[in-house]
């Protein structure tokens, strides 16, 4: 991790290895959606309709994911005050905002065939809406506070101070009588779901995945290039 | 210290009760709210009795983010805050009594007169000591959280649209469980389980606030 902290050499391992992300990304994505669409078979009780779960699993698990990875991005940048953790946590928020927001879309729409309602009030799906406030509120402190310093000093607590909703999300069908379905696959009596369907979630997951690493990678490059921009153009300026 | 500490919740209280500031502002804004609503709600009792704690929950909750970026936000102005974070006194110690003052001030207060206050929404008698109960550990909690989210945006030329979107995913737990106290007469456990919640959440806020609130004051004095 120290070792990255140079941002040449963090470049240049991420112009490396950027586009063989992008490939396996790709190659994910087609293998993934191909199992998932077409070569897995309809569930015995909601026929096609479960297929949605492909596209909303995912991306569910990983907005959670990646909102840890935020936090602890925050916890690192102020413990040891590591030049890209403010990078990493500030380029993360967006995609699991749109991952959260995905997540909740895809659930409407699978929860207006299956329980009859596009939405409900209950702990699982109102923590995951927190969970989207948290990200918004997050994104929204960077572009709130002109002093680049001072906001990633504020955004970092925000970081932390949220994390406390991951795990309420996580056990919130267990702890609450929850419309949304118990945990299947993170069980202490293990997964409960047949693997022809269990093997293409885990396909999807590792393509949302690379997805998010191809893009938090190019986002971090992006704003390590707008820095020496910056960088570049108040030497010029000085130099006049 | 103890000094210090007095010094600073007393110079807090006086504030807020002088310049018409604080509980006084936050109750005229209940007042109007618990007019309109039975106004807009209808001439149906029975709906308005069933909404009664949802109602005051909600009317708490506004008030105390209404009068939430004013802790901080004039202490920043006047230089104030710079005085607590250069002072030998450990700055989460004045940043926690600072809240406290707030809940002594607005919260406190709302809460202690919620039950009079419920009764023009028609709620049932039997309701309010549970209401009342629930009012004072919730009170505490929104607070709390409230000079979290003042800190944070202290001196910002527009915080007061961050502080709500920062504020509002932690008050959820505190009004969940509060109406589901108020709502639990009915069934075999009662009240206590939504009460402890709230207790908790209360002591977390509390664990919290001072770190969260200290840290936000010391990145604006960078």
């Amino acid at each position: 991790m120290q070792v990255l902290a140079n941002p040449r050499r963090f470049l240049g391992l991420a112009n490396a290895i950027l586009p063989w992300v992008w490939a396996a990304t790709a190659i994910a994505f087609a293998a993934g959606l191909y199992l998932a669409l077409i070569a897995s078979p309809p569930d015995y009780q909601q026929g096609e309709t479960v297929r949605i779960m492909y596209v909303h699993v995912p991306a569910a698990s990983l907005s959670l994911a990646i909102y840890v990875l935020m936090a602890l991005a925050s916890a690192i940048a102020i413990i040891f005050r590591h030049p890209l953790a403010d990078v990493a946590a500030r380029a993360a928020a967006p995609i699991g905002a749109t991952y959260c927001a995905l997540a909740l879309i895809t659930g409407s729409l699978w929860g207006k065939p299956m329980w009859g309602t596009w939405w409900v009030w209950d702990a699982r799906l109102t923590s995951m809406f927190v969970l989207l406030l948290l990200y918004l509120g997050y994104i929204s402190v960077w572009q709130a506070i002109d002093d680049q310093r001072r906001a990633a000093a504020i955004a970092r607590i925000v970081a932390l101070v949220g994390v406390i909703n991951v795990p309420i999300v996580k056990f919130s069908v267990e702890w609450w009588n929850s419309l949304h379905q118990p945990a299947s696959i993170l069980r202490a009596e293990g997964p409960a779901i047949d693997p022809s369907i269990l093997w293409p979630l885990a396909i999807m997951a590792l393509a949302y995945g690379l997805l998010f690493l191809s893009l938090h990678l190019t986002a971090i490059r992006n704003a390590v290039w707008s820095q020496k921009l910056k960088a570049e153009h108040l030497k010029g300026v000085s130099a006049r | 210290m103890i000094r210090a500490l007095a010094a600073i919740l007393r110079r807090d209280l006086v504030l807020g009760f002088r310049q018409g500031g604080g509980a006084a502002a936050a109750l005229s804004f209940i007042l109007a709210v618990l007019v309109m609503v039975p106004l807009a709600i209808g001439p149906d009792q029975n709906l308005l009795q069933r909404l009664a704690p949802g109602i005051m929950w909600l009317t708490l909750l506004l008030a105390v983010l209404l009068t939430a970026e004013r802790i901080f936000q004039q202490d920043y102005e006047d230089g104030t805050i710079d005085a607590l974070v250069s002072s030998p006194y450990p700055l989460e110690l004045l940043v926690c009594c600072k809240a406290i003052a707030h809940w002594l001030g607005t919260g406190l207060p709302l809460a202690l007169l919620s039950p009079f206050l419920a009764l023009m929404l028609n709620i049932r008698e039997s309701s309010i000591p549970v209401l009342l109960a629930a009012m004072i550990l919730g009170s505490l909690s929104l607070s709390l959280l409230a000079s979290i989210g003042g800190a944070l945006t202290a001196g910002l030329r527009r915080g007061g649209l961050l502080v709500n979107l920062l504020i509002l995913p932690l008050y959820v737990p505190v009004v969940v469980f509060g109406v589901s106290a108020s709502l639990a007469e009915t069934t075999p456990q009662g009240p206590a389980p939504s009460l402890l919640v709230l207790v908790a959440v209360a002591l977390l806020s509390l664990a919290i606030q001072p770190l969260a609130s200290a840290a936000a004051l010391r990145a604006y004095l960078r």
